[in-house]
This record gives structure tokens, C-alpha cells and sequence, in this order.
């Protein structure tokens, strides 16, 4: 089965597994409601977004100084800043400062580009011991699967789902206490996070000047991996650079505001060197690793360039109905929901993963919520004319289309085409086996077909005029 | 005023009384109605599939043919984003037909729109005895910010009582081709839709769009659920205190 199949096959069981629309719809709802909620503390959210566009805008569009820049004032405060073409330079990087420090257990904050790397198993194939300290993450990692959310990993999990694992897993008596479970997590991890030699996270920006990194989170375990163990490494892809501090004033309140629709974050941390001479704490070493892995190609093309200005916050996903019906690991990509199939085509090629962008109805929803104004489904758009391009669905499809093109630029032969539907309509629909075939069917399985007219609109119109 | 009637291809073959309601509504405000009839189809469904090499010639027939009016209307959000929003991708600067595009994109209006925004008219003169519940088609709602102008229409119907589902602006799931290449996606989102249209009371759902229509009409028969679709053109034209 190819990517297009196996998405369809999974389209298919997720959207008929009750349990998980219970639980997405419940999920959901409850997020939007949050959303709403928090909606007062923004004076002018669609200025806000604006603003957060154009800044993000302005960022793209200088990435290479910006980049240097961060570079120059990190390294000045001893930071090690490795820059990354792809996922496999990136984990060679990692591998590096784990064989030259002797690292053999690591803790890990919540980092999707760690994912988009495949680090957990990478680190876990060499023997070295990788814990995640994300509750969610921990969750997902405990269930050997990939997360489901790119800010709620565990999203389709219940309470009974959890505890049952941590019954499994970790021996924790059966309890439907959510405290009593996060407790024993915390249990778990605390000797982790003092054992560890090293500690590596994602970032959610980075600021030129001064050369620091962002971290935000709810539950500071990220601050923890950052800050306990001897090393601290941070990935993060190279679109996240922005130049100026000021402007984590507004992007901090607007990352929490969409992705979780909370005023601001529990924990927003800057990291901007290993210890300094004359400081108590803090890791000796640490570690940023750039990473481009095809992020330069969606530079380098001015329609998809705007999806770079992307801060991950979720909020496409929540509001995606084709997110709310499928969920996350139908999309079979690190980035999931409508940014995801925006991104992925484009990051993992075309060819494998163009499909994604016909799993969406066009509504527009995604660009409608998008806090940095990325016209989302017009991307889509584009990914579909640059996939039908190199692989079309089908060949019905791709002469379809062309015949559709020949008809409509002529009146008459629209006319005869407006006959010929009508007849085939009225043939399928008295023979029930021709409504079984291939495309039809997929209408048919769940709807009727509709009724044509005995004389079009046209055909009407045209009839009123000679009489 | 001067006004072409832009008839969607799917409302041509489906559901010509749309057409012919707009028409009526449109007479009824003391529009001159042109019906070209060397129409054919806007290029959507080629533009959205991807083959947009093949909805280039099928748009400049409409050029072709509409480019001449001052006004053109069409009962359809989605058609009228086509040519309003999506002829400038096909037609970019470097187009001969660029300016061309522009100008018929900027003379092309969805119904609602144009009674409402052009002929400043809230009121038609409808009567429509029955409890509506209106459901915003995706592209008249975020492309065309159509939302308040069909709800104020409908208000003025007399006999009509309009009630909001639950949602009303969640996308039925029709999506021209998603609806048969993501069918079980497609199935669910408009059984929701529909869900909340008869949780609303409502024994009509109606939107500006016949292309929602024709999915969540085929869904209510398959189903026998208990409510019915209706076009905004056929309750802007009926005079029927009583349905």
C-alpha cells in the first residue's frame, strides 16, 4: 500500500471508531469553548494577527542575517550552534556530543522537530536511554506510538486508557484519579531528570538579538530537561528566528491564546547560553541544533513561503473538521491536521505525500483561526496542482478533466454534454448495479443520487426565446 | 440596472427552479435579466482537483461570454469565489487577460450579496410560511463574508419564522470532489450538519449554495431524516403563505 492508500484505509476506521469521535469531539468542543473564553483579554485579535503575520513575514523574508546574527550572540555566550541540512545531519550532530560527553541517559521536553527527526528511535537503536517528561509525551512514548496532536499527543486517550497502561507499564494501582496518575508520572520521571547527563528540547522561538531560545509550556518539565542535566540540547527549525524580544510580547500570549486557549503559558523560559563564570546553575554545555530538512525549498517558493511563518500552535487542527473526524495519526505525518498537509508534501516530497491535500473540504476554517494569518486552504490548492502534476490520482481523473476542459469552452458541446449526463443519470439510476461502480459508489454508499431535470435552465430559457 | 444571470452548471442540470428564482427576485427589483446562453461553467471543478491547466480555457469562456455586462449575479457562493478570488491565480500579472479578469472578478456577485450590498434591498416581497434554519456555505461565509445579508433577507419573509442550528457555520462536508474521494469524512460531517438543522426545530435547512444542497439532500433521503433543503433563491421567490 502506497501513503494515499494506507491514509484512505485509516480515514475509513477512524472515522467509524465511535470511541475516538466521542472523545475528539468532547476534546474539542472543550478547546473551543477555552478559546471563546479567552477571546476578552485580546483588545483587537484580528490587529493582533496582523500584526503577528507581519512580523513573522518580515523574519521569512531575512532569515539568513537573523540566523547568523542568533549564531554570533549565542556563540559569545558559549553555546555550541550546529546548523543541520537534514534529519540525518541532525541526529549525526546529537550522536556527536553523546559519544564525546559519554551520555547514556537522556531526558527529553516536548519537541516535535525531535519527532520530524525520528530521534526517540534513533537514540533508542544506539542504546541510549531516552525518556520523554511530557506528560502526554511520556504517555505516547509508554504506548510505543507517535503523537496525535502536535500540542496534545495523548489526545485520544481517556483517563481508564492511562491509567490502565500505568497499571501495565508502571505497576500503579487502578485509580480514575487524573492527580493521582500525574503523580505517579512525576514519580517516575523525578529520578530521571536528576540522573540524566543530558537534556534536550524543542524550541518555540528564537531571538536574534540577544541570541536566546523560547520554551513554552504548561508543566515545567521543559525547564527541567533544560537546566538539570550537565548538557542541554535544543533542536528547532530554522523558520522560528524572529529579531527582537519586544516581540515575545505578543507572540507568547498569542501561541498560548490559540494553542490552548490560555491567557499565557504556565512556564515561558529563555535559554541563552550554558552556565556563565559566577553562575550556581544551569547545564555546562549547551547545545543548539539549526535544522532546515526542506525548509529552505518552501523559501525558495514564493506561493508556499508564507506556510514557514507557521509558530505550531495547533489551532488548524482544532478547528479542522477532517481533524475532528480522523484525528491525528490517520495523516501518517509528524505534522498532522491542515498546516501538516500544507508542510509535509513539501518537506517529505510530493510525489508520497501530495494526496494530503485532497483531505480537506476547502472550508477555510483552518486560515480563519490561523493567529498568523497563513491562507491555509489556498495552499492546499496550490499542493494539489503541483501533485496532479507529477502523479495523478487516476487516469479517469486526468482524462476527465481534460474532456471537462474541451466541453466547457463550447456552448453546444455543453449542451450535448448536459444530454448525455441527464441520460446517464436516469441509466444509473434505474440500474441499481451501475451505481456500484468505482466513483459512483462513493457517492452512492451513503447518499442518493440527485434527479436531473427534464430540461435544463438553458435548455428552458433557450425555448422561451424562439417561442 | 443591467444583470447577467450566471447559472452553475449543477443548478443548469439539478435544480433549474433555483435559476429561475433568481431570476424572478432579480426582475422583481427592477433588473434587466440577461440570460447568456453561451454560458457554460466557471472552471471550479477542474481549478479545485488540481488541473488548473484545464480550467484556464474553461475561465476564459466565461470571460468570453460575461465580460460584457455590468453586473453578473449567480445563485452559488462558491462559483461566484471562483471567478471573484480564483481567476487571479489563473490569471496572474503576466496574463494577457489579467486586467480582463480583474474587472469581470470585481462585477461578479452572489445573490444575498448583491440584493442586499448593490440593490440595498432587505426586503423582497417573499412570503414562505415555515421555520427556516440557514446554514453558511463555506465559500459565501469566509471568501465572500456573506453571513449577515441572506440571515436579513429571510427575516423579512413574512410568515418565516429563521432559528440558528447549532454551528451553523461548520462546512457540511461537500467539498466538490472531497465528497466522493473522502466519502466516509464527507458522510459524517454532513450527518452532523444535519443533525443540528432538525435539533433545531427547523423544517427547512437553506443556504445560498446547491452544491451543499445536493449532498445534504442525498443524505436526508438515504436516510428519510426529517427535514427538508431548500435553495435562499426559491424562498426570496415564493409568495406562499402557506408551504
Amino acid at each position: 500500500m502506497n501513503e494515499a492508500q494506507k491514509f484512505l484505509a485509516k480515514e475509513r476506521e477512524k472515522a467509524a471508531d465511535m470511541k475516538l469521535q466521542g472523545i475528539l469531539h468532547r476534546t474539542l468542543n472543550n478547546h473551543h469553548l477555552a478559546v471563546q473564553r479567552n477571546a476578552a483579554q485580546w483588545l483587537d485579535w484580528e490587529v493582533a494577527r496582523s500584526l503577528a503575520a507581519s512580523w513573522k513575514h518580515d523574519a521569512i523574508s531575512r532569515l539568513d542575517t537573523l540566523l547568523e546574527q542568533l549564531e554570533v550572540n549565542l556563540t559569545a555566550r558559549g553555546t555550541c550552534v550546529h546548523w543541520a541540512a537534514n534529519a540525518d545531519e541532525a541526529r549525526a550532530i546529537i550522536d556527536k556530543v553523546i559519544q564525546e560527553n559519554g551520555v547514556r541517559s537522556i531526558i527529553k521536553g516536548k519537541s516535535m522537530t525531535t519527532e520530524e527527526i525520528g530521534l526517540n528511535e534513533h537514540l533508542e537503536a544506539n542504546g541510549v536511554d531516552v525518556v520523554e517528561s511530557d506528560l502526554g509525551e511520556f504517555i505516547i512514548q509508554l504506548r510505543g506510538e507517535k503523537p496525535f496532536h502536535i500540542i496534545t499527543p495523548a489526545m485520544h486517550l481517556t483517563k481508564d486508557d492511562i491509567s490502565a497502561l500505568f497499571e501495565e507499564k508502571l505497576s500503579v494501582p487502578h485509580t480514575d484519579d487524573a492527580e493521582t496518575l500525574t503523580r505517579a508520572a512525576r514519580v517516575h520521571m523525578r529520578s530521571r531528570f536528576l540522573n540524566a547527563d543530558m537534556g534536550i528540547t524543542g524550541a518555540n522561538f528564537a531571538i536574534a538579538d540577544p541570541g536566546l531560545i523560547s520554551i513554552t509550556e504548561n508543566e515545567g518539565n521543559g525547564i527541567l530537561s533544560a537546566s538539570a542535566p550537565r548538557i542541554h540540547l535544543a533542536i528547532m527549525g530554522i523558520e522560528k528566528v524572529l529579531p527582537q524580544l519586544e516581540q515575545l510580547a505578543l507572540f507568547l500570549p498569542l501561541l498560548s491564546h490559540s494553542g490552548t486557549g490560555q491567557f499565557l503559558s504556565c512556564y515561558n523560559s529563555f535559554f541563552g547560553g550554558p552556565r556563565q563564570h559566577g553562575e550556581r546553575d544551569g547545564p555546562e554545555q549547551f547545545h543548539l541544533v539549526l535544522l532546515d530538512n526542506g525548509r529552505t525549498g518552501i523559501l525558495a517558493d514564493p506561493e508556499q513561503r508564507e506556510s514557514l511563518q507557521c509558530i505550531r500552535c495547533g489551532a488548524c487542527l482544532n478547528a479542522c473538521p477532517v481533524f475532528r473526524h480522523i484525528g491525528g495519526h490517520a495523516y501518517g505525518v509528524t505534522y498532522q491536521g491542515p498546516i501538516g498537509s500544507v508542510i509535509s508534501p513539501n518537506l517529505l516530497g510530493l510525489q508520497e505525500f501530495g494526496h494530503l491535500s485532497f483531505a480537506s473540504s476547502l472550508c477555510g476554517k483552518c486560515a480563519e483561526v490561523c493567529p498568523v494569518r497563513i491562507n491555509i486552504h489556498h495552499h492546499l490548492l496550490e499542493n494539489r496542482r503541483n501533485y496532479v502534476k507529477v502523479s495523478p490520482p487516476s487516469k479517469l481523473e486526468r482524462h476527465g478533466f481534460r474532456q471537462y476542459s474541451r466541453t466547457m469552452v463550447s456552448a453546444a458541446r455543453y449542451r450535448w454534454a448536459v444530454r448525455f449526463a441527464r441520460l446517464g443519470l436516469r441509466l444509473i439510476q434505474r440500474i441499481p448495479i451501475l451505481q456500484r461502480l468505482g466513483p459512483i459508489q462513493q457517492w452512492t454508499a451513503t447518499r442518493t443520487l440527485p434527479t436531473p431535470a427534464g430540461k435544463s435552465f438553458l435548455e428552458q430559457v433557450a425555448r422561451e426565446k424562439k417561442d | 440596472m443591467n444583470v447577467a444571470l450566471f447559472v452553475p452548471c449543477f443548478v443548469n442540470v439539478f435544480s433549474p427552479k433555483v435559476a429561475e428564482c433568481t431570476r424572478q427576485i432579480l426582475r422583481s427589483q427592477g433588473c434587466d435579466v440577461a440570460v447568456p446562453l453561451d454560458q457554460t461553467c466557471c472552471g471550479q471543478p477542474a481549478f479545485n482537483t488540481g488541473y488548473w491547466d484545464d480550467a484556464v480555457p474553461v475561465a476564459e469562456h466565461f470571460l468570453d461570454v460575461f465580460g460584457k455586462y455590468d453586473h453578473i449575479v449567480s445563485p452559488s457562493g462558491s462559483c461566484v469565489t471562483m471567478v471573484r478570488h480564483f481567476y487571479e491565480r489563473l490569471f496572474p500579472e503576466s496574463h494577457p487577460r489579467a486586467g480582463e479578469a480583474h474587472e469581470v472578478a470585481k462585477k461578479t456577485h452572489e445573490l444575498c450579496e448583491f440584493l442586499v450590498g448593490t440593490l440595498e434591498t432587505e426586503d423582497v416581497g417573499a412570503a414562505f410560511g415555515a421555520t427556516v434554519t440557514y446554514h453558511d456555505a463555506c465559500h459565501a461565509l469566509r471568501e465572500l463574508h456573506v453571513k449577515d445579508q441572506p440571515r436579513r433577507l429571510l427575516q423579512n419573509v413574512s410568515g418565516l419564522t429563521l432559528i440558528e442550528m447549532e454551528n451553523p457555520e461548520n462546512c457540511c462536508g461537500f467539498g466538490g470532489t472531497f465528497s466522493a474521494k473522502h466519502e466516509p469524512v464527507s458522510t459524517s460531517m454532513g450527518r452532523e450538519k444535519l443533525d443540528g438543522a432538525v435539533g433545531s426545530g427547523a423544517d427547512y435547512v437553506v443556504t445560498t449554495d446547491s452544491s451543499c444542497l445536493l449532498h445534504l439532500h442525498g443524505l436526508v433521503e438515504a436516510r428519510n431524516i426529517p427535514i427538508r433543503c431548500l435553495h435562499i433563491a426559491e424562498i426570496l421567490a415564493s409568495r406562499e403563505t402557506e408551504s
